[in-house]
């Protein structure tokens, strides 16, 4: 056996170091996980609607993730090989907790990134926070178009269309079908979320229906339970359309008792977000209503391959078919796939800082069972997508409410451009809208 | 129909569920001196025992107007099974201690009671919106109401009178009354005052789970409903004074006529309004409206 010379020792020792401080290395590696806060309504009255759903959703997707079953680009196992080892946390009990709470997720449970929230005003509190703290934060379904417009964000995404695109859709389906409309009635929660859309709609109807004059204008509060009142001065104000950003348990009531004294057959409901109440309320659900699903979700949304899998997965998983907020979710989780791994790939495939995720997914676009996302506005924090309207009508033969002459709008004939405000674009009568 | 009537009509339908629910808050109140904010879980089980109930009535081919029937029942068991559990197993053991505790103790419970139900019905909703439409419509003027909301008014004015007998005009009344004017004295003059006070907590929830459970039909029974009732039930005992039955009504009816006018009249202002009608009753009678005659001890 060759002794070697010293200098070729000194190597051989070197390589051997490094091999070692590799093998060292190895474990650690293969053990690193992506911790993901993830925050949705677990409890309170949007758990059934929104939170669980969605919740339900990321169990599905994360567990094909980790298991590298997703389809194509999504099938790397995790994020770049990293395990992704979710942190569920319940949204219920108001801004001030959950302030609280992504605090605690960031630096006690040492997640991540953070995908979450429903309520817009928990998005309001919420996002000035994961900035403050430089940390990754993807709103996931929240509607108020206020977060990007009125505030500017380095750390803060929301991977889905704000309300404007929910309320213009609507309008525009209205006028393509030459429904008439001289006057029509509205009632909205009174919070962010229902004023928003309310004054969203008001203001596309100004545009495409010029003079149709708002009637009764009803605005009660979130989980008001009993709107005995309300039906009554919607009885007492005949217009040609109900417009509504109802949802939840407040949907589900309100068309129980508006529906048994006979106000959808005197002026059509016009609903933003109810697709999610279908299953449930079944053929209580008026015929001929008009909804949107806040996105081309569930029944509308579009034929795909990556549509397929995710109603595959979610329908065999939960014995009901995916609506609108396991949408939200999923897109939001593709998203954030892509971008952690644009980012490990720009990184020598180590698990990205806040700084390097964010400027992955900045700008960029990613196909979504619901079609394209792109991050067009809030300099590219803001996404935009398609979406699409349509009408109910109960299918006795299937025992479920179908929707049917549904009409798809492409994102940028609803949403408005990058250099506006949605107020001001509504106001202006929408212009550039490419439809 | 003009609006006044409307707003007449639209104001005691809405009382009317009021009623029942904070008649139960205030007899607690007014017998055992505790400002109860585990009331509101009790009517959300009462509602979530009555959705399943009817749900069941109805698989099993029941006609829906008969499942009227099953909704008191519904609240019946729900007092029957929680009320001496709560009474005798915890709220007894800090009746000497400050009332302020007791306040926690109620609030500890809420939460616990909110819990509980989310284990045992989750958080998908229950329906029971057959028995809401089994009553036919009514039609006043240009507006129809659904005979299920005019039958609360019934059953509303019914609890109402039968609590106002049972204590003004009976033997057991008498009692309860001695309890509630000074228990130390009806219990040296032999009234068993724990029995006393087992009776009126098992009347207090009979009456949320009857609220929760008559409340089911027209709405989806799921998580988040105990907070809501609770709010503005207190808002009501404090404008007729607690632990007042007539007070109770009297609340009922401000807070239902003034949310009616607001909707009809100011629609932004709607929970607003129940509030400042509040304070300005406050301003002028701080213990409410038939606040009661205090024995001052000597």
């Amino acid at each position: 056996m060759r002794i070697p010379s010293s200098r070729s020792r000194r190597a051989w020792r070197g390589a051997v170091a490094a091999a070692g401080l590799a093998l060292a290395a190895l474990p650690a590696l293969a053990q690193e996980t992506f911790r993901l806060g993830i925050v949705s309504f677990l409890s309170g009255q949007a758990a059934e609607s929104f939170g669980v759903p969605a919740v339900n959703g990321a169990k599905v997707v994360l567990d094909a993730f980790n298991n590298g079953k997703a389809p194509a680009p999504y099938n790397k196992v995790g994020f770049g090989g990293m395990k992704i080892e979710p942190v569920y946390l319940d949204e219920n009990g108001g801004a001030t907790k959950q302030v609280q709470e992504l605090r605690n997720l960031y630096e006690r449970e040492k997640v991540d990134a953070v995908v979450g929230y429903v309520g817009s005003g928990d998005c309001l509190a919420v996002a000035p926070v994961a900035e403050e703290m430089k940390k990754f934060l993807i709103l996931y379904d929240c509607g108020t178009p206020r977060i990007f417009e009125d505030g500017k964000y380095n750390y803060v995404f929301r991977t889905a269309s704000h309300a404007a695109m929910d309320n213009v859709a609507l309008a525009r389906y209205l006028k393509s079908r030459n429904v008439k409309v001289e006057k029509f009635n509205m009632i909205h929660q009174d919070y962010a979320w229902g004023q928003d859309s309310r004054k969203d709609f008001m203001l596309a109807m100004e545009h495409l229906y010029k003079g149709a004059k708002v009637d009764a204008d009803l605005l009660p509060k979130f989980g008001a339970g009993q709107y005995g009142t309300e039906v009554s001065a919607l009885l007492g104000k005949p217009a040609d359309i109900l417009h509504s950003s109802l949802w939840g348990g407040d949907l589900q009531a309100f068309v129980l008792q508006a529906g048994a004294r006979g106000v959808f057959q005197k002026q059509t409901p016009v609903l933003s977000a109810a697709d999610h109440v279908l299953p449930g309320l079944g053929e209580k659900f008026p015929n001929g209503a008009i909804i949107g699903a806040r996105g081309a979700y569930g029944l509308m949304s579009p034929k795909s391959a990556l549509n397929d899998w995710w109603w595959d997965i979610y329908s065999k998983a939960y014995n009901v078919y995916p609506v609108q907020a396991p949408y939200r979710m999923v897109q939001a989780l593709l998203g954030l796939k892509l971008a952690a791994e644009k980012a490990m790939a720009a990184n020598g495939g180590k698990k990205p800082t806040p700084e390097q995720l964010a400027a992955a997914l900045k700008g960029s676009s990613w196909e979504s069972p619901a079609g394209t996302i792109r991050m067009a506005l809030g300099d590219g924090h803001q996404a935009i997508q398609d979406t699409a309207i349509g009408r109910t009508r109960w299918d006795p033969a299937k025992k479920m409410v179908a929707i049917e002459d549904i009409q798809r709008f492409p994102a940028e004939c609803v949403n408005p451009p990058a250099n506006m405000k949605t107020e001001d674009w509504l106001k202006a009568g929408m212009p550039g809208a490419k439809c | 129909m003009n609006l006044a009537l409307t707003i007449f009509f639209d104001g005691i339908t809405y009382a009317s569920w009021l009623f029942i629910v904070a008649l139960g808050l205030t007899l607690v109140f007014g017998v055992l001196k505790i400002l109860n904010i585990a009331h509101g879980s009790f009517y959300a089980v009462g509602a979530y025992a009555g959705a399943s109930l009817v749900a069941w009535l109805v698989s099993m081919k029941v006609a829906p107007a008969l499942s009227v029937v099953a909704l008191v029942l519904a609240a019946a068991g729900v007092a029957a099974l929680l009320a001496p559990l709560t009474e005798r197993g915890l709220l007894r053991m800090f009746y000497a201690r400050d009332e302020v505790l007791l306040v926690l103790v109620t609030y500890a419970l809420f939460l616990i009671l909110e819990d509980v139900t989310k284990l045992l019905w989750g958080v998908h909703p229950y329906y029971a919106a057959d028995t809401y439409q089994a009553f036919g419509n009514v039609t006043l003027g240009p507006l129809t109401y659904v005979g299920y909301d005019l039958m609360l008014v019934f059953v509303a004015v019914a609890c109402g009178a039968l609590s106002w007998w049972v204590l003004n005009r009976t033997r057991h009344g008498k009692i309860v009354s001695a309890v509630i004017h000074n228990a130390e004295v009806a219990g040296s003059m032999g009234v068993n005052v724990s029995r006393v006070y087992t009776w009126a907590f098992v009347a207090g929830v009979f009456l949320a789970a009857l609220g929760g459970a008559l409340t089911a039909p027209m709405i989806s029974v799921q998580p988040g409903l105990s907070v809501g009732v609770i709010v503005v039930s207190f808002a009501v005992v404090i404008i007729g004074g607690l632990g007042s039955i007539e007070g109770a009504a009297l609340g009922a009816l401000v807070v239902g006529l003034a949310r009616a006018a607001s909707v009809h009249l100011f629609p932004a202002a709607e929970l607003f309004s129940i509030y400042v009608v509040m304070a300005i009753i406050l301003v002028f009678r701080p213990e409410g409206v038939f606040q009661r005659v205090q024995a001052r001890k000597i």
